[in-house]
């Protein structure tokens, strides 16, 4: 098995009796909000971070995108990729991911990946998304073409890793005279590319055709879920006539380790709830804008909002450990859940989130070093 | 309330209202879909062959992926007028309003007036558009109205399933035609000139979600244009003063002033 240490760099200095006056953390939260000096310091915490992962023993070091939001302070990734190239010497990195549709040229964002492979001499793993539907409101782009704009993206930013250039792209919402990629991936044919989604039958299918095998991450997802999507993954690689392997499966979840379950508990909880409730929740309209989601989903998913009713308070840390969506407890426990994951679904990835919401510096090192002493070793 | 019909243009079937007899007015409804047959087209179908038909990607998403964009819209409507083989009144909501505009920049050669309420499709530099897509459920409905009572109305009234799926399927396609840039596009100012029908305009005062001060772009820009602005009313003229639209309406169709 392997571990991925994962940030989202949330803005933890948050004035939250200023944020519930505000629909969301994102968009449209304030940016005065924002205090630069302390916002500095929080960078600075989260590159230790990332950096002592290594020291740890992770495999992996991983950041991702997101944008106009206090819930994650890395609207740049691949800036924070090129600095931990820089601390680090062996560690692979992993930006999970790039929205692909939210540029207007996506061969940047094929030439910024290779050029962080060779600056890593082929450290780097990728992640292709769509971003969050919020991202769709921050950028203007709109949501309606997402789908069509991830799809051309694609191909575009593989073309241009791997065929020889120069040669002309021709698509929908891009076309260039001349894609000739300088310099070409480190790593041949190219970095991984690995899937983060919350799962659609539609993108499962795609990540899991033999002619891409993109290794599938399920993120901020219920255990029942996280098993049902990997399992689809699975009977999906059956269906196209292969056995997919523990590497194409993997989840990305908050998890946080203690002596003992209730110690876990209460540490965990500040950083939990902030994290679902302040940072991450968002209204429909914001995180599901029209098209973001195929209209036939979007019809079953708003039946479902409708028999099951909205929610108009907030989730406790109960709950989302009842659900499995966050890990948290002993050192066994932790143990269990994952390799209780694992036997249900083969996976052989685990992203864990080790510091989430408003969870500090000390009780993030002591959650990493727990982690990476008494949880990792035994699973490997 | 006329039975819904079927419209076919060159493929693309649609559902349509039709009404009344005399001269053909076409009207092209906004991001919200086929409206209801309120009394303000039972008043001009008095006098007018009144068409209301549902736009391409609206109520069913059958077509959608015919429709791009509203330059799209735009000249699948100068197909539908072809097709009607007569001059037309020409009237357009919202984004029916900037669709009548597009149609009229490009060809105007079959268009007897054209009636804009509060139009899409012309920006007004440091005025945004309200944001009728970050706007919840509700604080969308009552943006939309002045007199808060049409808007409690219509909250107090629940959907179908049907209906619900319909008015999603028209958000979806709202979206894809107006989302980016938000309700205009980049040229259609460029070009008001072009329209040499007399036109008539019709804005509310209190229009929170396309703001009656971009009515001066559109003075500005097209040149025979009269303008009235309806103090205490919100985005939907024809229907919060259904009266005084439909008025305005008729005076101007029969040449009187508006």
């Amino acid at each position: 098995m392997k571990f991925a240490f994962f940030h989202l760099m949330p803005y933890r200095p948050l004035d939250f009796a200023e944020r519930a006056k505000h629909r969301s953390a994102w968009v449209v939260l304030p940016n005065r909000l924002y205090d630069p000096k302390k916002g500095a310091e929080e960078y600075a915490s989260y590159l230790d971070q990332l950096t002592y992962a290594e020291e740890l023993g992770f495999d992996i070091v991983a950041v991702n995108e997101h944008h106009q939001t206090a819930y994650g302070m890395m609207p740049a990734p691949n800036l924070i990729a090129s600095a931990l190239i820089q601390r680090t010497k062996a560690v692979k990195i992993a930006i999970l991911g790039r929205a692909l549709p939210l540029t207007a040229n996506p061969i940047t964002i094929a030439e910024e990946f290779a050029m962080l492979d060779n600056l890593s001499k082929g450290r780097i793993i990728t992640g292709f998304v769509r971003g969050i539907g919020t991202e769709y409101h921050a950028t203007g782009l709109n949501p309606a073409f997402s789908h069509e704009r991830y799809q051309e993206a694609h191909d575009l930013i593989v073309q241009a890793w791997t065929r020889p250039g120069p040669f002309p792209f021709e698509g929908e919402h891009y076309n260039f005279r001349y894609v000739n990629l300088w310099p070409r991936p480190y790593q041949d044919p190219h970095p991984p590319i690995w899937i983060p989604s919350q799962g659609s039958s539609e993108t499962i299918k795609w990540a899991s055709d033999p002619a891409r095998k993109y290794p599938f991450l399920v993120t901020f997802s219920a255990a029942d879920l996280v098993s049902r999507y990997l399992n689809m993954y699975r009977d999906s690689a059956r269906a196209f006539g292969y056995e997919a392997s523990g590497d194409q499966l993997g989840w990305a979840a908050p998890i946080y380790v203690a002596e003992s379950d209730e110690r876990a508990k209460a540490e965990a909880k500040a950083g939990i709830e902030s994290l679902f409730n302040q940072y991450l929740h968002n209204p429909w309209e914001m995180l599901l804008p029209p098209g973001y989601m195929s209209l036939s989903s979007m019809k079953n998913t708003m039946k479902m909002r409708k028999a099951l009713g909205t929610r108009n308070r907030d989730l406790t840390i109960d709950e989302l450990m009842e659900s499995g969506t966050v890990v948290v407890g002993s050192t066994q426990t932790v143990r269990n859940r994952i390799e209780q994951m694992r036997e249900k679904t083969g996976l052989s990835i685990v992203v864990a989130m080790l510091q989430f919401g408003v969870l500090n510096d000390e009780q993030t090192k002591r959650n990493m070093e727990l982690f990476a002493a008494e949880v990792m070793p035994k699973l490997r | 309330m006329p039975e819904l019909t079927q419209h076919c243009v060159r493929e693309i079937d649609v559902r349509m209202r039709r009404a009344g007899t005399g001269e053909i007015l076409l009207f092209l409804h906004g991001a919200a879909g086929l409206p209801p047959w309120t009394p303000f087209f039972e008043r001009l179908a008095a006098h007018y062959d009144v068409l209301v038909p549902e736009h391409p990607g609206f109520g069913t998403d059958k077509h959608a992926g015919k429709i791009r964009n509203v330059a799209d819209l735009a000249m699948y409507y100068l197909d539908f007028i072809d097709g009607l083989g007569v001059p037309v009144h020409l009237a357009g909501h919202s984004l029916g309003g900037w669709t009548a505009a597009e149609l009229a920049v490009r060809n105007c050669s079959r268009l007897a007036s054209l009636t804009l309420i509060a139009p899409a499709g012309v920006p007004v530099k440091g005025i945004p558009t309200g944001d009728n897509f970050i706007w919840g459920p509700e604080e969308l409905v009552r943006n939309l109205y002045h007199d808060q009572r049409f808007a409690d109305a219509i909250l107090a009234r629940s959907l179908s399933e049907e209906e619900a799926d319909a008015m999603l399927t028209n958000r979806f396609m709202a979206a894809k035609l107006g989302w980016e840039p938000r309700w205009f596009s980049a040229a259609l100012e460029r070009w008001l000139h072009r329209i040499s029908a007399p036109t008539l305009l019709i804005w509310g005062a209190d229009d929170k979600l396309m703001p009656a001060a971009y009515a001066k772009a559109w003075e500005a820009g097209v040149p025979n244009l009269r303008s009235a602005i309806l103090p205490e009313c919100g985005h939907v003229p024809f229907v919060e003063k259904a009266d005084e639209t439909a008025r305005l309406m008729g005076d101007f169709l029969e040449g009187g002033s508006a």
